[in-house]
Order: structure tokens, then C-alpha cells, then sequence
């Protein structure tokens, strides 16, 4: 019997496909997601549009609020840590929570490294721009990628930008002879192997979800068919006049993204999303998405 | 002859991964997310993923009747959570189990994703070569009744298990590259479409 393999980590991943992942910052909203169906929770302090307001230091949650959400519900419960800081994520691991995504949206702890995730026994999930940056965390060993978007503004183009960039990335892969893969290695600052990879696959190694701006049912569905397999949705929700039935309205619209007369249905009589700010009129150093390389 | 038509429960989780390995072994694999398409398949798959999402979005465009009359008379696959669904024994109002198979199983038994594993076991049905399976916050079949058949077991505890019609595992065969449960599957959906097992439940 092995534990923390690759296999096992990406099963998790593999398992959070067609769901919605919710970002918590409490016991209550924790059950509210759940029983609107999340597939999972991300417990955290502050979601990004307060983080925005509140400024200062963004850091790893409180392992007593981590714990009391990991009590309260059944589903998988995710955690954040900074950017390059494993020992805030060793200590995610020995709490037990299920999933740690190494996240631009704290303060990043090393502006040079990310953690390196293969260390660990259970799996990472990393936020990504473009194809070089994801095969860069998946070479650290991330088990499962996310757009970056720009969290807590409700604005979903840079999502969007993100998941084109991937996607446009794979689709040139498969165009090239062998002879140009390495160059497009260098290009893209990846490691050949997973450049090889794709290019033979058509896909990442890994399941890649959608993150950062998500805040309608239209938005999920945007994502889902534009490739994503899942959808992380941060502010969208307890940033939303009636969470309950915005958090149920978006996993009916992940289950059936497909599906117009779904989407006209559960987006009908929906109280009002969250206000959002445009991810264009951030100042550079505002931006979440830049943090990490 | 025709294919045979297999449904996988497109509702949450690794559904897609399913359809794949179908195709692999020759059948005509269909993401089920209503009712209605159920009418014209010969068995369905209900996959891995979160149990509790899958029991929330129960009668949304599909309910549990559908699934209940379904197998009845036709065979179903459950994985991990299809596993839990398929089951009976929980008493937790987040989940509603269609206690089609004779087991009772408990959620999550083996801890969470820490304690997720891999191992090789033995199946019953080709013991020459041990089959890697895949164990994600895995549920327990904590006890079975009579008619349940054992097909493979993991530190003597049942983790695939054939009751009547169904076929259900704690694990992930959809994960790894090796067909032979879901050949065994469509095997047994072909001997029931054909009449030649009738141990329906």
C-alpha cells in the first residue's frame, strides 16, 4: 500500500471534475456550500474582495477556524498557503486538509520559488496565465491547475484570457514537429518532458478547473465550455445579496453548462451578484495575478 | 452485432474518465444528466466524485426513481461514490442511498486525502495478474449480506463486489489504464440484455 503518490493526488482532482468549489470563510458558509452541492470547500479567512479591502498581509487561515469547517462538513476541504511558503503548507498537511492551492491570492512569501510540491503527500493545486507557467507548477509537481483570473473583482476576463492562453498553448504544441518541441521548451521556460507530453496528449497531465472572477451562472458555464472541468467560485457567492440560492444556481449551471433552458432557469429571479470592479482598472501591483511566475 | 449503450451519471465527478475507458472496450458510452435518456441504454455507470453533490442534484432533470426503476431491471456500476449510492447503512440526511446492492457501507471510512492510496489486488475473475487500483477518501463496505459475490478484497476487507445485477467498487477503475472491470461489466450487461442471467434483484 502507497500513499501520496502522483496517482492519488491527481484521483482527487480527477473526483472534483463537474463540481464547484467554494471558498468559506466560516462553519456556516461551509454548510451552506455543502448542502447547495458543492463538490468541495476552500477555507479561508477573508475572501479575495475583502482581502482587496483590507489590505495588509494576506496570510495561511487560522488552523482552529480550518478545523472547525473540516468538522462541520463531509466534502473535501481545501486550504491556502502563500506562494513559495512550505511551511505554512506543512502545516495545512498535518491538519489534514485535503487540497492546498499554493494561491497569488495571499502575499506571496518568495518572489523567486514556489514550493516544491513533490515533497508532499497530499496534492497541490496552482494557479496559472498561460501553458509555461502551468507545466512549471506541474514540474514542482502541482496535482491539479486553475486559471489565476483576478480574484475577488467578479470580472471574468481575465479567466477567460487565462484559459484561451492554456488552451491556445496546447493547441500549438500539437502543431509541432519533434524537432521544434525543444525550442518551445525554452520558449516556454517548461520542462521538455511535460512539453513532450502534451504535445503527444493534447492535454495537460493534469484536470485544469477555472478560477477568479467567476461570479453568474453564465460565467460557470462560460468557463466550463471554453475546457474547464471544474470551477472554483471565490467572492461570487457570500459576496452576492442571497448566497444560498446564488451557490445552488451555480452548480446546477456546472452540471449543465450546456444546457441554455438550464441557465435561463436557475439565473432567473437570481437577487443581485456581487458588484465587482473591473480587473482593467486595477493598478499594476494590484493585481493578483502577477504574483508568481 | 450493435453496441451496447452505457450510461455514465454526468451529474459531478470523474464521469468523462468513464466514457473513456467504455469506448476503449467497445461500448457507445452516454453522459446521462436527464431522466429520460435512461430508456434506451443497456446499463448505466454511476461514477466517483462528491455523493452529497450527487444526492443535492437528485430531481433536477433526473431523479431517483429514474435510477431506482432503471436498475431494477438493468445493471449498474457504482464507483466511490456510485459505490455509497448503490449501498445502504448511512444514516446521514446529506446523503440518500438507492439501496440497490445488499451492503452497507460507510463514507469516507479510510480517513481523507492523506490517508488516499494505491495497491494491487486480486481479482476473482483473473487472478493471474494483480490489478492496480486507486483509493480517493475511499468509503468501507463495512458488511454484506448473502447474495453478495466478492470479486476483490484489500486487506480483507471487500473493495469490489457483484450483487445480483450490480457491480460496485470502493476504488477508481476509471483512473488507471486496465479495462478488465469494465470489460467484466459490459460482460454482464450483454449476458442480461440477452437473457442468459436472470438474478434480478
Amino acid at each position: 500500500m502507497k500513499k501520496g503518490t502522483f496517482e492519488a493526488k491527481v484521483g482527487l482532482a480527477e473526483m472534483l471534475k463537474g463540481g464547484v468549489i467554494m471558498d468559506v470563510t466560516n462553519v456556516d458558509q461551509a454548510k451552506i456550500a455543502e448542502d447547495a452541492g458543492a463538490s468541495s470547500v476552500m477555507a479561508l479567512e477573508r475572501i479575495p474582495a475583502d482581502i482587496r479591502v483590507y489590505g495588509g498581509i494576506a496570510r495561511m487561515s487560522n488552523p482552529e477556524m480550518i478545523l472547525k469547517i473540516k468538522e462541520a462538513v463531509s466534502i473535501p476541504v481545501l486550504a491556502k498557503c502563500r506562494i513559495g511558503h512550505f511551511a505554512e503548507a506543512q502545516i495545512l498537511q498535518e491538519l489534514g486538509v485535503d487540497f492546498i492551492d499554493e494561491s497569488e491570492v495571499l502575499t506571496p512569501a518568495d518572489e523567486e520559488n514556489h514550493i516544491w510540491k513533490k515533497d508532499f503527500q497530499i496534492p497541490f493545486v496552482c494557479g496559472c496565465r498561460n501553458l509555461g507557467e502551468a507545466l512549471r507548477r506541474i514540474g514542482e509537481g502541482a496535482a491539479l491547475m486553475r486559471t489565476k483570473g483576478e480574484p475577488g473583482t467578479g470580472d471574468i476576463v481575465e479567466a477567460v484570457r487565462h484559459m484561451r492562453e492554456v488552451n491556445r498553448g496546447i493547441r500549438r504544441l500539437q502543431t509541432m514537429d519533434k524537432a521544434e518541441l525543444m525550442a518551445e521548451a525554452k520558449r516556454l521556460g517548461a520542462p521538455f518532458s511535460i512539453v513532450a507530453e502534451v504535445a503527444k496528449n493534447g492535454k495537460l497531465p493534469v484536470p485544469n478547473f477555472a478560477a477568479g472572477g467567476i461570479a453568474t451562472p453564465a460565467d460557470a458555464s462560460l468557463m466550463m465550455q471554453l475546457g474547464a472541468e471544474a470551477v472554483f467560485v471565490g467572492s461570487g457567492i457570500f459576496k452576492s445579496d442571497d448566497p444560498k440560492q446564488r451557490a445552488n444556481a451555480i452548480v446546477k449551471a456546472v452540471t449543465h453548462y450546456n444546457d441554455p433552458a438550464v441557465l435561463v432557469e436557475v439565473s432567473r429571479g437570481l437577487e443581485d451578484a456581487m458588484v465587482g470592479v473591473s480587473a482593467s482598472s486595477l493598478e499594476e501591483d494590484e493585481k493578483m495575478a502577477k504574483r508568481g511566475w | 452485432m450493435t453496441k451496447l449503450r452505457i450510461g455514465v451519471l454526468g451529474i459531478q465527478g470523474a464521469y468523462v474518465r468513464h466514457a473513456d475507458i467504455l469506448s476503449l472496450v467497445g461500448a457507445v458510452p452516454v453522459i446521462v444528466k436527464y431522466g429520460k435518456q435512461l430508456e434506451d441504454l443497456d446499463g448505466l455507470i454511476i461514477p466517483g466524485g462528491e455523493s452529497s453533490t450527487m444526492t443535492k442534484m437528485m430531481g433536477f432533470r433526473i431523479a431517483y426513481d429514474d435510477i431506482l426503476q432503471f436498475g431494477k431491471f438493468k445493471p449498474i456500476f457504482g464507483t466511490c461514490a456510485g459505490l455509497i449510492l448503490l449501498g445502504k447503512g448511512i444514516s446521514d440526511p446529506r446523503i440518500h442511498q438507492l439501496e440497490l446492492i445488499d451492503a452497507r457501507i460507510s463514507r469516507n471510512a479510510y480517513g481523507s486525502q492523506k490517508d488516499s492510496f494505491v495497491d494491487d489486488i486480486t481479482l476473482r475473475f483473473d487472478i493471474e495478474k494483480p490489478y492496480h487500483a486507486v483509493f480517493i477518501r475511499a468509503p468501507q463496505i463495512v458488511s454484506v449480506g448473502d447474495s453478495i459475490r466478492v470479486l476483490a478484497e484489500c486487506d480483507n476487507i471487500p473493495v469490489l463486489v457483484e450483487s445480483g445485477l450490480h457491480l460496485s467498487a470502493s476504488f477508481h477503475p476509471e483512473l488507471t489504464g486496465d479495462a478488465r472491470i469494465h470489460r467484466y461489466f459490459i460482460q454482464k450487461v450483454k449476458e442480461i440484455k440477452n437473457g442468459e442471467k436472470n438474478d434480478s434483484v
